[in-house]
């Protein structure tokens, strides 16, 4: 099959994006928060709940078996998606959340007693923080924080006053939801390793925008979500090394996760299904395998160069704004701006844009850590995806100077 | 002028737009023109928190009828804001008790209060209620 290599072969894949909301075209561009589904994940969807439906592992019928063969088929596709060595290190879950709270419990239990730390990273989502909060209270370790500099990059000289013998586990976000920074985590990584921490990437933005090697990264654990990744929502993976997630126990007990079960004890069946008990999303899951080949049909050159005149183009409108405050203004970013606009709330903002059709984001972002590090209650964020347009930052651009004249005194 | 007459009163005000940026013009204006909460009222006890604006709502007791002050960062929460005031001050603890409040919706402003949107909307609804329920009770 030939690539996707323009951008209206691409957008022709995404029928949600020719609606309109209140009366004008919709321009979407809270592609951080989530990403509009493509036709190969819609009809997989379809497919599966309009017949191919029968639960899946344990039956011997003929509708389990198809849907055993398209979720074992989806956690393929990720292994090679992500360059895993094996499908037993990809455990399908809700999401990045579920994901998170996984390694939280589980390594914890199995790695991190009384004394000794973590750490995580002041602009991570609430979702890698508060999991990790509640881990160390139960275990009595400590909880570190690796701070951010005025522009959002972490404080790389700061680590080495934190991470030592103690750190059993880093944490951290490999891009911010807020302000688009890439991470450095192969450097942190080594640098863990080499204080004999264990480290989880959280990728929930980081797989959308960049290409994942986990074995080059050589990260312990990476998280993300399918509904960030053009697919279904409560879908997502937790890759885990097996070495590691051979000495975890599991988290959720239930069926599908055992070997044998007697009303005294349990032994518990190998990975990946060790940790994913109960009926798994298996139609979500093997959506998200569509949403996979989605992007792995994409002409990675052309949307690359596509991202990025995007965003040349949007931070040049945003910087001839007067009064704005742009966060995270540094070098390799993903398409994304996070802003501020003096005299005028971002709420009001958002509000404004949403009635002349464009979607942004508004508040916090789940980041209340960060927005108190950069003294704001909130911001703006228009985060862009490949199926967006210039012509869509124009009517943007538009759309917000007419909404700061309304709202200006 | 009762609860219901006054709601009706906003229902036709807000008839003459057919643009919704119309109505929202009108309700940055409502917004600029609410009188604002005195620095001594915008302490945390009044303070409505929510992800995306923060709302500060005072309550005074006199003469059996309650008056609202009220306050907000952003300036379109204010404006919807001053509709609650301007409904609810100056009425009994009884009056507030039994409105329904279906003026929100007849205006079109109903998916500003979703019970998860998280703009402190309905949580100042819940606490003018909540204040006309303490003062009946303290009666």
């Amino acid at each position: 099959m030939a690539l996707l290599n323009n951008i209206k072969a691409v957008r022709d894949q995404f029928p949600a994006l020719g609606q309109k909301v209140n009366g004008r075209d919709l321009v979407y561009f809270d592609n951080g928060a989530t990403a509009q589904k493509p036709l190969s994940v819609i009809s997989r969807l379809n497919e599966m709940n309009s017949g191919i439906n029968g639960n899946i592992h344990r039956a011997v019928h003929d509708l389990s078996a198809k849907c055993t063969m398209l979720y074992e088929g989806a956690r393929e596709s990720v292994r090679e998606f992500i360059n895993a060595e094996s499908t037993e290190e990809i455990v399908f879950t809700s999401g990045t959340t579920a994901s998170v709270n996984l390694v939280a419990n589980s390594f914890t239990a199995a790695f991190i007693s009384k004394g000794d730390a973590v750490i995580i990273c002041e602009a991570d989502h609430h979702s890698n923080i508060v999991p990790w909060q509640m881990a160390c209270q139960r275990a009595g370790a400590e909880l570190r924080i690796l701070p951010v500099d005025d522009s959002g990059c972490w404080k790389m000289g700061e680590l080495d006053k934190i991470l030592d013998g103690k750190v059993k586990i880093v944490s951290v976000a490999h891009i911010s939801n807020v302000l688009g920074i890439i991470n450095p985590v192969k450097e942190l990584i080594e640098r863990a390793h080499a204080a004999g921490a264990a480290v989880l990437i959280d990728g929930a933005q980081g797989i959308v925008h960049s290409q994942v090697d986990v074995q080059k990264l050589d990260c312990d654990f990476y998280a993300f979500s399918g509904h960030k990744l053009y697919g279904p929502t409560g879908t997502g993976i937790l890759y885990g090394k097996r070495a590691l997630m051979d000495k975890m126990g599991p988290w959720m007990g239930g069926g599908d996760m055992v070997e044998t079960v007697t009303l005294q004890k349990t032994t518990y069946a190998p990975l990946p299904l060790k940790f994913e008990a109960g009926t798994p999303n298996f139609i979500g899951a093997a959506a998200l395998g569509e949403a996979v080949g989605f992007v792995n049909s994409l002409d990675r050159q052309f949307a690359a160069e596509h991202e990025e005149l995007l965003m040349s183009k949007l931070m040049n409108g945003l910087r001839e704004i007067e009064g704005i405050k742009i966060y995270g203004d540094a070098a390799g970013k993903i398409p994304l701006a996070s802003f501020n606009i003096e005299g005028v709330h971002h709420a009001d903002l958002a509000m404004l844009l949403d009635k002349m059709g464009v979607a942004v984001r508004s508040g916090m972002m789940c980041c209340e850590p960060l927005m108190s590090r950069f003294g704001v209650t909130g911001m703006v964020r228009v985060s862009l995806a490949v199926y967006n347009t210039a012509e869509e930052i124009d009517v943007l651009l538009k759309s917000l100077s007419r909404a700061v004249g309304m709202l200006r005194q | 002028m009762t609860i219901k007459e006054t709601e009706q009163q906003i229902v036709e005000e807000f008839a003459v737009f057919t643009e919704w940026l119309d109505k929202y013009e009108y309700l940055i204006e409502l917004g600029r023109s609410l009188p604002i909460i005195k620095d001594s009222g915008k302490e945390e006890k009044n303070l409505i928190k929510g992800c995306q604006s923060r709302v500060w709502l005072a309550a005074d007791y006199t003469d059996g009828k309650i008056y609202f002050t009220a306050d907000s960062d952003a300036i379109i929460t204010k404006g919807i804001v001053s509709l609650l005031v301007r409904v609810f001050s100056g009425r009994t603890p009884q009056e507030i008790i039994e409105a329904d409040l279906s003026f929100i919706k007849e205006i079109g402003l109903e998916e500003n209060l979703s019970p998860t949107r998280a703009n402190g909307l309905l949580s100042m609804i819940r606490q003018i209620k909540f204040y006309a329920v303490a003062f009946a009770a303290n009666k």
